[in-house]
């Protein structure tokens, strides 16, 4: 796989598809799991580590799977980094050393990490909500995968994990949110602190408490054993459409009560990324967040949502570098994001 | 100089220098912002995992005093208790045999339930003896390489090899 191929199309969950997609940015599920007859990563020496790697590779190769495998530990940081930003391989797995590699799908759906905490982690994801049809999706590639070894599995305990947290089911289910009208509103508090009390745990877009990136939440269990996947799902499922609705409220007490300051702001952060001639990554998140949410709400109406979605990926770090084509400093990078944002959204249409 | 905060479209109102890893770098924020990056807030509403993991595993563990569990050992992959109670990570699936005691009750208060209840791998795992034992295998392969005895190296990878095609 050429990953100056993906350079150029936005990744599956930010396709801005599926059902909710004006919320929900994408529904995510991923599975942890352990070969029985090797230690846990942090106690496996480097030469365990490849013959992991080679267990694994073999298994993909046999299972018939339609999945580039990329060798993550040869990779150059820039590269690294990109995969991060397109929620591909983890933080921990760019930061970690030694063999290790990701094997992922045609349409960047599927993703397939080996030696990151665990020593396979499965990730699939879609845009809009459907944790239904992400969970057949995964369930069905975690049993051909499985077919080829043998995991470490206890009856009690179900699938044995290197953190105590992913013991059992090794499920973690999730979704992305772009919750711009609860956090303006400052409600959103409120609603973290009501999913922690039913156990469901809320972070950042890359994993991490940033709320400056542009209103991005991700919601997830963090309890995995003692219930079924599908109630593990269900348990999720059944929340989402409140916060949705929630944000919804909040939009609509926004635009009837103060229309002509919300049109404002977004307007104003339209207006800058139009003209700006040098501009943070933070800033363009939480402008682009703006404008997002105008959109939604009908107070712009010549520019498409997958644009807006594709902006928040192409003005990344490592994207806009790749999209240059050479390594720039950060003022250099503010310079050149100020410039794409221009050229992408000359005379408000999209322009490729 | 840059005239507009770096984290947002406000003002910048102050021009902070900091030594990170021994050269300057220079921030320019809003009132807001630099108060932030003063004075970070403490009570960040999302943790990621890894670290949520430890602090459980701390809250739990760490509020008694050293015990004697600490010291004890995993045959299999020489994790001491104590090291991962520090890390929150496991050393190998036999881990969770040897210090079932401990982790228990950790595994209650982390899900409530300590009984899995979900997807069974279709594969049965083989004789768990025998994966206790080709862990084992594999660590004293390690340690006859590292002391350059070959001969017992030799031996221990044929046995390795011959309970792999066990399978």
């Amino acid at each position: 796989m050429n990953l100056d191929d993906l350079t150029r199309t936005g990744g599956e969950w930010l396709k801005g598809s599926g059902p909710e997609s004006d919320i929900v940015m994408c529904s995510r599920i991923r599975l942890a799991r352990n070969l029985a007859t090797y230690p846990f990563i942090n106690r496996a020496s480097r030469g365990e580590r490849a013959d992991i790697e080679r267990e694994f590779r073999t298994a993909l190769t046999d299972a018939n799977l339609d999945l580039s495998y990329i060798d993550v530990n040869s990779l150059p940081k820039l590269d690294r980094q990109f995969l991060v930003e397109r929620q591909l391989i983890s933080r921990e797995h760019d930061n970690a050393e030694g063999p290790r590699g990701v094997a992922i799908g045609p349409e960047e759906n599927v993703s397939v990490l080996i030696n990151e905490e665990d020593h396979l982690r499965i990730q699939v994801m879609q845009s809009g909500l459907s944790l239904p049809d992400v969970w057949e999706r995964i369930n069905r590639l975690d049993d051909q995968i499985e077919e080829q070894l043998t995991y470490a599995f206890s009856p009690q305990l179900g699938y044995l994990t290197a953190c105590p947290t992913n013991v059992g089911t090794g499920i973690r289910v999730g979704v992305m949110l772009h919750l711009p009208a609860l956090v303006h509103t400052k409600q959103i508090d409120k609603v973290f602190r009501a999913l922690h009390k039913i156990n469901l745990a809320v972070r950042g877009l890359y994993g991490e408490g940033t709320q400056a990136f542009g209103d991005f939440y991700q919601i997830s269990n963090q309890q995995t054993l003692g219930k079924s996947e599908t109630e593990l799902i269900k348990n999720l499922s059944d929340v989402v459409p409140q916060i949705i609705s929630y944000e919804r409220q909040a939009r609509k007490a926004m635009i009837e009560e103060r229309r002509q300051v919300l049109h404002d702001r977004v307007s104003r952060a339209y207006g800058v990324l139009k003209t700006a001639h040098t501009i943070s990554s933070e800033e363009t998140m939480l402008l682009l967040s703006d404008v997002r949410m105008g959109i939604n709400l009908g107070l712009i109406d010549d520019l498409e949502i997958p644009t807006v979605n594709e902006l928040f990926i192409h003005t990344q770090p490592a994207h806009l570098q790749k999209l240059q084509g050479r390594p720039l400093e950060v003022d250099d990078r503010n310079i050149a994001r100020a410039s794409y944002l221009r050229s992408r959204l000359a005379n408000g249409k999209h322009t490729d | 100089m840059r005239e507009k905060c770096q984290k947002c479209a406000k003002p910048a109102t102050y021009h902070i220098t900091d030594i990170e890893k021994g050269k300057p770098r220079e921030y320019h924020f809003c009132d807001e912002h630099a108060r932030q990056h003063i004075n970070p807030p403490e009570d960040a509403p999302a943790m990621p995992m890894g670290d949520l993991a430890v602090e459980l595993i701390k809250g739990q563990a760490g509020s008694r005093e050293p015990s004697a569990a600490d010291k004890q050992s995993c045959p299999v992959c020489q994790i001491t208790f104590l090291e991962f109670r520090n890390s929150g990570r496991l050393g190998c699936p036999h881990d969770y045999e040897v210090f079932r005691n401990e982790l228990m009750p950790l595994l209650e208060n982390i899900h409530d339930e300590t009984r899995h209840c979900g997807k069974v791998p279709k594969r049965a795992p083989r004789n768990s003896q025998r994966q206790t034992e080709l862990i084992e295998l594999r660590n004293k392969l390690k340690r006859a390489i590292a002391a350059e005895d070959y001969e017992t190296a030799a031996r221990l990878r044929d046995q390795i090899k011959e309970i792999e095609q066990e399978r």
